[in-house]
């Protein structure tokens, strides 16, 4: 029997590839193809965002490191593995929420010019598909501890292949406004 | 050891009005078959609402210096008539047709994803609602279907209304992408045993590749719309060129999806018309191979054509010439499967039904079509007609006498299967002849109203022009008839669906599995199937002296 599931995630992350795609598309745009300046980047610390990326992709890491455990048959292993990767993704919208807090302390803002609007579309739509993932890795993990234990697990070969999804559109974004403009 | 479990299949049977009376049930079901069907009676109402649209429009311009209509109104009208008779009148009715019949041809009982299936119809159905919500708070979108900024924008638009668009198209498209989704996940996955890729049925080889175009067009749509709503709302700048921003890339966003889109509409309308015309014509597909591997041609072209509509926006010749040069490629692998029809036809004993008519009304329109298309993509004559009613003229031949003729007669032909009843052919008919002269007399003359120099969009004329009075008197008059075909149309729908039902399992003789149940399909459409051993189970089950090459 085909995995129809596995075949959905990963139709349905290519299909938002392109949507992410656009967003980083117009923050290019803007950035090489437009007379205006990049106001936003002067403001962003990149070493901070590295350090929060790590966070990210370790937590990718852990996931990897659960579904192994669960192959293997270790409940215990699955369980904090997935905990473990569920805090990571805390730790990441932690430091995405204070850079935000402190972007609009120095008056950096959605409205501020056209980089402070993609800069805000596109950390906020990732922001907002990291807490959804969040989410359903959360329902997992509170699965794994009753008595559905079965059903999450079938749902593990989904939710892993849209985590890492998350993280590597992290990484395109990371390199496109944190690093590019200290070239 | 893969983490997938295999679910069997629910002994209990899924909810579906079929299977207990209540209204609560049309909002429960997830039987793909009455979700296909309630996709097609979404599309039937707002295709009158924008008929309606239609009919004001036309009335408003049958004389000079109309008093019917204010300017504001009138942007109103055709902003909401383009807008619904693409979104939510030719898409839901593709996918509607879709819905119902994949599962159906490959000899599957349900979709993949029987919940996505009603996600994705409501999703669409409230997009609808919203979209026409905006009327009663503070008017409709009036910015064109295409929402041009910076017009579009908050400073020149105070209003709510493209609001209410961006927000309905963004549920639309999550409702066609999980269409979409699905409909990929259903032919990958459910196929009945044998039936390999090369040989289902053409119908369902289009909606699968198309498929793949909703899942690449609609995210860059909704990510265009989200920018759109965010500069509207939150005071962002992405396409308000007095603050830095670009009105242009939204012009590349639109149309990065809304090429694809010409196609993602059309490639049904092929679909159908590849099961009506070798049915009809008694002869099984000329080319079969070419015809659904020129969809994928088309399906990738698609998306390096849509700059040939902004060629009057001032872009470099270089690009001009690398857009014109592919707006023409994709007129071969279009072209190859009219000549496949075409062959399909000749030397076939024709049953001039219905659904055959409208398969040949659609040869002869979408060629014209497609050839008004090839003038438009040299960019000189587009400079030189773009904006008019050439490029109007052109639109409605691709979008009617493209899209509509083929869901026309995929309504015709697959009406018994659904409903249990047959459409009146006398009726019929009268809707085909009445539809295809109106249209022909509509838009063959706004061609030559464009050349003339009649702009598109503008909400009524001088009376002193050179036969813009004439042109556009007959020009109403083609439109009053298309709208007495529809009335024919609604009134068989009506008249059939109060017979009994008398339908055998397959009326028309064809030789695809959704022929093979009865008419209409139990909830579960396939207690046991035929044996499937070619395209054609149905003809090897009728002549098993004389099967079809076996391919399995």
């Amino acid at each position: 029997m085909k995995d129809k599931g596995r075949i959905l995630i990963l139709l349905f992350i290519s299909s938002e590839a392109f949507f992410f795609i656009a967003l980083i598309i117009a923050y290019v745009f803007y950035r090489n193809f437009s007379n205006a300046t990049d106001t936003v980047a002067k403001h962003l610390e990149a070493g901070r965002a590295t350090l929060f990326t790590l966070c990210l992709i370790a937590s990718s890491g852990t996931l990897i490191l659960s579904k192994r455990a669960l192959r293997k048959g270790s409940e215990g292993g699955y369980k904090t593995w997935l905990a473990l990767t569920i805090l990571l993704g805390i730790v990441f919208m932690v430091g995405q929420i204070t850079e935000y807090t402190g972007l609009y302390k120095e008056q950096v803002k959605m409205s501020t010019n056209v980089f402070g609007s993609s800069f805000f579309t596109l950390t906020g739509f990732h922001g907002l598909h990291v807490i959804l993932g969040l989410i359903a890795l959360s329902i997992l993990l509170v699965l794994s501890m009753g008595k559905l234990k079965d059903t999450g697990r079938s749902a593990l070969g989904g939710i892993d292949v849209y985590w890492h999804f998350v993280d590597i559109v992290w990484l395109f974004v990371l390199t496109f406004v944190y690093y590019v403009p200290l070239l | 050891m893969s983490l997938f479990i295999d679910i069997p299949e629910g002994k209990d049977q899924l909810p579906s009005p079929r299977s207990e009376r209540g209204l609560l049930l049309w909002f429960s079901s997830v039987d793909h078959k009455q979700l296909g069907i309630m996709y097609l009676w979404l599309a039937l109402i707002f295709f009158v609402i924008g008929g309606l649209e239609a009919m004001l429009i036309r009335t408003q311009l049958a004389f000079p210096d109309s008093p019917m209509m204010t300017a504001e109104i009138y942007n109103q009208i055709f902003t909401m008539h383009g807008t619904t008779m693409i979104f939510l009148v030719l898409m839901p009715a593709s996918i509607g047709l879709g819905t119902y019949f994949i599962p159906l041809m490959i000899g599957a009982n349900e979709m993949a994803f029987p919940r996505l299936n009603a996600f994705s119809f409501w999703m669409t159905c409230l997009g609808g609602i919203l979209l026409y919500f905006s009327f009663l708070a503070g008017g409709a979108p009036n910015a064109g279907w295409f929402n041009y900024p910076p017009l579009s924008e908050a400073n020149y638009s105070p209003a709510l209304g493209i609001d209410y668009f961006t927000v309905g198209l963004i549920l639309t498209g999550m409702g066609s992408i999980g269409a979409a989704l699905n409909f990929i996940s259903t032919v990958l996955t459910l196929r009945a045993k044998g039936m390999k890729l090369t040989m289902m049925p053409l119908f369902v080889w289009m909606m699968f590749v198309n498929s793949f175009l909703m899942l690449a067009a609609f995210p860059l749509l909704n990510a265009g719309l989200f920018m759109m709503l965010l500069d509207r709302q939150m005071y962002a700048h992405f396409f308000l060129p007095s603050t830095g921003g670009s009105a242009i890339l939204w012009q590349h966003f639109f149309w990065a999806f809304g090429h694809p889109e010409v196609y993602i509409l059309a490639l049904p309308a092929f679909g159908i018309i590849s099961e009506v015309i070798p049915v009809f014509s008694r002869k099984p597909i000329y080319g079969y191979r070419f015809v659904a591997a020129s969809s994928v041609a088309i399906a990738l072209l698609s998306y390096t054509v849509w700059a040939h509509h902004m060629f009057a926006v001032g872009m470099t010749y270089a690009m001009n010439g690398f857009f014109a040069i592919s707006s023409m490629l994709i007129g071969i692998p279009t072209g190859l499967k009219v000549i496949n029809w075409c062959a399909t036809m000749h030397g076939g004993s024709l049953r001039l039904r219905v659904p055959l008519l409208f398969a040949i009304a659609f040869l002869i329109d979408f060629t014209l079509g497609g050839l008004s298309g090839i003038s438009l993509a040299i960019v000189p004559i587009d400079w030189q007609v773009t904006d008019t009613y050439y490029l109007v003229a052109h639109v409605h031949f691709v979008f009617l006498g493209g899209s509509l003729y083929g869901i026309f007669a995929g309504i015709y032909y697959w009406f018994p299967k659904m409903s249990g009843r047959m459409l009146s052919e006398r009726l019929g008919k009268w809707h085909f002849w009445l539809f295809v002269l109106g249209f022909n007399i509509t838009f063959l003359l706004q061609h030559v109203l464009g050349v003339f120099g009649m702009p598109r969009r503008v909400y009524t004329y001088p009376s002193d022009l050179p036969y813009w009075r004439a042109l556009n008197v007959w020009s109403s008059i083609g439109a009053v008839m298309m709208f007495a075909g529809v009335a024919v149309f609604l009134w068989n729908i009506y008249r059939s669906l109060k017979q009994p039902r008398a339908v055998k399992n397959n009326p028309w003789e064809a030789w695809t599995l959704e022929w093979y149940p009865a008419s209409p399909p139990p909830l579960k459409n396939f207690e046991e199937l035929p044996p499937i051993h070619s395209r054609r189970p149905l003809w090897d089950l009728a002549n098993p002296e004389n099967p079809d090459k076996r391919l399995n």
